[in-house]
């Protein structure tokens, strides 16, 4: 199925979870948050999760800023 | 001085522009700094991921920001990551009107403020020298209020000091002054006009030597503090003698 993850096309199999998405994109989930289609999904939901089609998806931490 | 009732130092650092996380320690080391600022992004478009680690190991308080966000809606879901991300609910909020002048859309910034304070968090909004839109803040619940001296990274300083006084006499929660600082003196000014703390980014980060000027910036700091305290003597049109005018030789 396609999602877009981090505003990029991406490629899961059916089934997949947020869980294992976010394990592939940050090696350590300290200092990670996710929101899917616009709302946060706390790290102890991330197992439970599941995507689907046309799912949008943003994975982000703490970057230098002013 | 004093947010959501803790005591913090008066100079706020800004980490973007800062080449090194070993520049990144020797800064907050030399600055001594209430607290530092970062943003949120995307994984992948991060650099080194360890500024987090290296902030706490620091044992500086981190004040996530909305940096970059055109939008209330943007700004909100920008501060719920943050505050899922770095296990804080402040949030220096930042929404601005065009990538071009960075200025505060205020109309939106107050949406998002009234927002976040209705989520719990501690809102610390990136605001214009306007007293109305200050009171207007704090009317749904601001913390503080942080009116820029001039745009973002223009090094500019204090464009007009008269409206970060009326904002100061305005409202009654801690004003820190936000963008514009160039250099130290005007970093000492902002505090003798009465702000509370003075958030530096790009003077520091991009100085030639941001570890002396991290320094610089916290001794300003502090005697624009001292200064305000003291009360300066008023301006005067025509000249006054500080040494006595008997005595002199020869009269």
């Amino acid at each position: 199925m396609h999602l877009s993850v981090n505003g990029r096309p991406h490629e899961l199999p059916e089934g997949a979870v947020l869980n294992g998405l976010v394990a592939a994109l940050a090696a350590d989930p300290r200092g990670i948050a996710v929101a899917v289609n616009g709302s946060v999904v706390h790290a102890a939901d991330w197992p439970a999760t599941a995507l689907y089609e046309g799912d949008r998806v943003e994975v982000v931490t703490a970057h230098q800023g002013g | 001085m004093q947010i959501a009732g803790e005591e913090l130092a008066p100079l706020w650092l800004g980490t973007g522009g800062l080449t090194s996380l070993e520049t990144v320690r020797r800064v907050v080391a030399a600055g001594a700094p209430g607290l530092v600022t970062v943003s949120l992004r995307r994984v992948s478009d991060t650099g080194d991921g360890s500024l987090l680690a290296t902030l706490s190991a620091l044992g500086v308080r981190v004040l996530p920001n909305t940096a970059g966000c055109l939008g209330a809606r943007e700004a909100v879901l920008t501060a719920e990551l943050a505050r899922e991300a770095l296990g804080t609910d402040w949030v220096k909020l930042e929404v601005i009107g065009d990538e071009h002048s960075l200025l505060p859309d205020v109309v939106e910034l107050l949406e998002a403020a009234e927002t976040l304070v209705g989520r719990g968090f501690t809102v610390l909004p990136y605001t214009t020298g306007d007293p109305v839109v200050a009171r207007r803040l704090v009317d749904v619940g601001c913390a503080a209020v942080m009116p820029l001296g001039s745009p973002i990274g223009s090094g500019r300083g204090i464009a007009d000091p008269h409206t970060i006084e009326t904002v100061r006499a305005a409202v009654d929660v801690p004003v820190v002054l936000d963008a514009g600082i160039g250099t130290p003196s005007e970093a000492a000014q902002a505090m003798e006009l009465g702000c509370d703390a003075v958030l530096v980014a790009t003077a520091v980060t991009r100085a030639e030597d941001p570890v002396v000027m991290a320094r610089a910036m916290r001794l300003a700091v502090e005697a624009g503090g001292l200064a305000r305290g003291a009360g300066r003597i008023p301006r005067r049109e025509s000249a006054r003698a500080s040494s006595p005018m008997r005595g002199r030789v020869g009269r």
